[in-house]
């Protein structure tokens, strides 16, 4: 669990929040003109990234305010959180190294503090 | 013939006299060859399965499955062991009940004790819609041939005594489907048990070595690169799980899968006090209680991606609340050590076990939450697919191209608990 600072309420319990998935995913303007394969891209296909990963949250038991939010999936550090309609930031996240060259806690279990990062 | 590495009585005996120290080794661990006619990029429960029945009904030997980590530290060690094969749809419930039938042999057939243990699961419903939706699987199931029972209230305090049934509680026990024939097994010892099996067959088990490349060439897989350098071979399956989209991603393949944090616990051990397995959806939980005594119980995932394998504290949380409303007897128990595997979900709960647009690239992936029951079923259906480009009859309906077509196999309620 992690601390999650909504860009309307401020720093809220992350059980107050909810994650709608990938964000900036365009609904296709030509629905008429997409192929079966296309289509698919859109409702199913995912990034689902080890690394940055940009994605929509909701602050439900709070404002209910939508915002998009860029986190590292490998160590949930968020690292950048921006409104609806903004531009997603360019980032770069360290991966930690995985099993064969682990570090001493677990896999992907990093602290995101500077002396644990690899 | 006399094999002395057969597990038996005599074998115990035997090295009693040398007091336990020189049993062989279960698999060798070798350096990876240069080629290999097959390789399986993930060494868990369904990529030794895979290799496995690619030796034993393919006769494919030269094999090599590529494990980043040690076998049985990923999601293998880490699930609920729950085996089960109730689910709705003709598709799953072909595919579950045929690694149902596969588990019953398992011990017999790899000398390995995989302590499967046929103590039945339960699945609890609260609320009408819950009875109906239940009841609805219990007679698809029985159209299969599927064993599987309708119990009241009554005959589910019966059969689990310590379950609360009292009419008051926020969620009340208002009958449960039970499938007898469903279980629990030592989850390591599958991999161990298949990883032996595999070696025994002429199988390298490469441990510590993760992929870091896929080659493939004129629309063919030639290779993987790998931390111990490269290793050719024109058949790649892949069975990484939470990974499977991190693997995909160097053949530039996009799937339709979210990798999420999926938790389980366990308690301090106790005396026998639970000998079946118990799941309820509406409330999420699961529990039943290991060998050793320990209650197992099953959280769920969390509602983001994340390969951290740790969940949110809020999680447990709820499924220990929902856990001790059922079980109050259970409300003092003191919880031992807790854990989080990445799950990669599918959008319709079910898993693809596929070929791809790249020839010689396989997937064998999407199993989320429930891949555990399925471990011998999804190696067989997998090296069927491998050996023959083609897929089994089981796999048929489980390609990734069912996401275009809308052919989805859609078991989220079957998945016992809602995810």
């Amino acid at each position: 669990m992690f601390l999650i600072n909504c860009p309307y309420c401020g720093e809220r319990d992350q059980a107050e929040f909810s994650c709608g998935g990938e964000a900036h995913i365009a609904r296709p303007k030509n629905p008429p003109e997409l192929s079966d394969d296309q289509w698919a891209e859109y409702l199913f296909l995912r990034k689902n990234e080890k690394g940055v990963h940009y994605e929509r949250w909701n602050h439900e038991y709070g404002c209910r305010q939508w915002f998009n939010l860029a986190r590292n999936t490998a160590t949930d550090e968020i690292l950048a959180i921006y409104k609806m309609g903004e531009a997603p930031p360019k980032l770069k996240a360290n991966i930690p190294a995985t099993p064969s060259g682990e570090p001493s806690i677990g896999s992907g279990n990093s602290s995101t503090s500077k002396k644990d990062r690899f | 013939m006399f094999n002395k590495n057969k597990y038996s009585f005599l074998s115990i005996a035997r090295n009693a006299l040398s007091h336990h120290e020189n049993w062989q080794k279960t698999w060798k661990s070798p350096e990876p060859k240069k080629n290999y006619d097959a390789i399986i990029v993930g060494g868990g429960g369904h990529g030794l399965t895979t290799a496995y029945y690619l030796a034993k009904n393919h006769g494919i030997n030269n094999i090599a499955v590529i494990e980043k980590g040690w076998i049985g530290g990923g999601n293998t060690g880490r699930n609920t062991t729950i085996i089960r094969s109730n689910y709705l749809w003709d598709q799953s419930a072909a595919l579950y009940e045929h690694a149902l039938k596969l588990w019953e042999g398992m011990s017999q057939e790899l000398n390995y004790n995989v302590m499967f243990s046929q103590r039945g699961v339960l699945n609890v419903a609260h609320n009408l819609h819950d009875v109906r939706e239940l009841k609805r699987r219990w007679h698809a199931n029985r159209l299969n041939d599927i064993d599987c029972e309708w119990l009241d209230t009554k005959k589910v305090k019966e059969f689990c005594p310590i379950i609360n049934t009292s009419p008051n509680i926020r969620y009340p026990v208002l009958g449960a489907t039970l499938q007898r024939r469903a279980g629990t097994a030592r989850h390591d010892a599958v991999a161990w048990g298949y990883a032996r099996g595999a070696d025994e067959m002429g199988v390298d088990i490469i441990q510590n070595c993760e992929v870091t490349g896929i080659n493939v060439k004129n629309g063919n897989v030639t290779g993987i690169e790998t931390t111990k350098g490269t290793i050719n071979s024109n058949k790649i399956g892949i069975a990484a799980a939470g990974h499977t989209s991190v693997i995909a991603n160097m053949a530039g393949i996009k799937l339709p899968l979210e990798s999420k944090p999926l938790q389980a616990l366990v308690s301090e051990p106790v005396k026998p006090v639970i000998d079946t397995v118990v799941m309820s959806n509406t409330i999420h939980a699961y529990v039943s209680q290991s060998d050793k005594g320990e209650l197992v119980i099953g959280a769920g995932t969390d509602g983001y991606t994340s390969y951290t394998q740790r969940g949110g504290f809020n999680i447990v949380e709820d499924t220990l609340m929902a856990i001790v409303e059922l079980f109050p007897i259970f409300s003092r128990m003191k919880m031992l050590r807790h854990w989080g595997g990445i799950v990669d979900i599918c959008p319709d709960a079910s898993p693809i076990i596929s070929k791809t647009h790249i020839n010689g690239l396989y997937f064998n992936c999407g199993w989320g939450t429930g891949g555990f029951k399925a471990t011998p079923g999804s190696g067989w259906v997998f090296a069927h697919t491998i050996a023959n480009d083609q897929a089994h009859e089981l796999n048929a309906p489980f390609t990734i191209n069912r996401f275009s077509s809308g052919e989805l196999v859609d078991e989220h309620g079957a998945a016992a608990v809602a995810h």
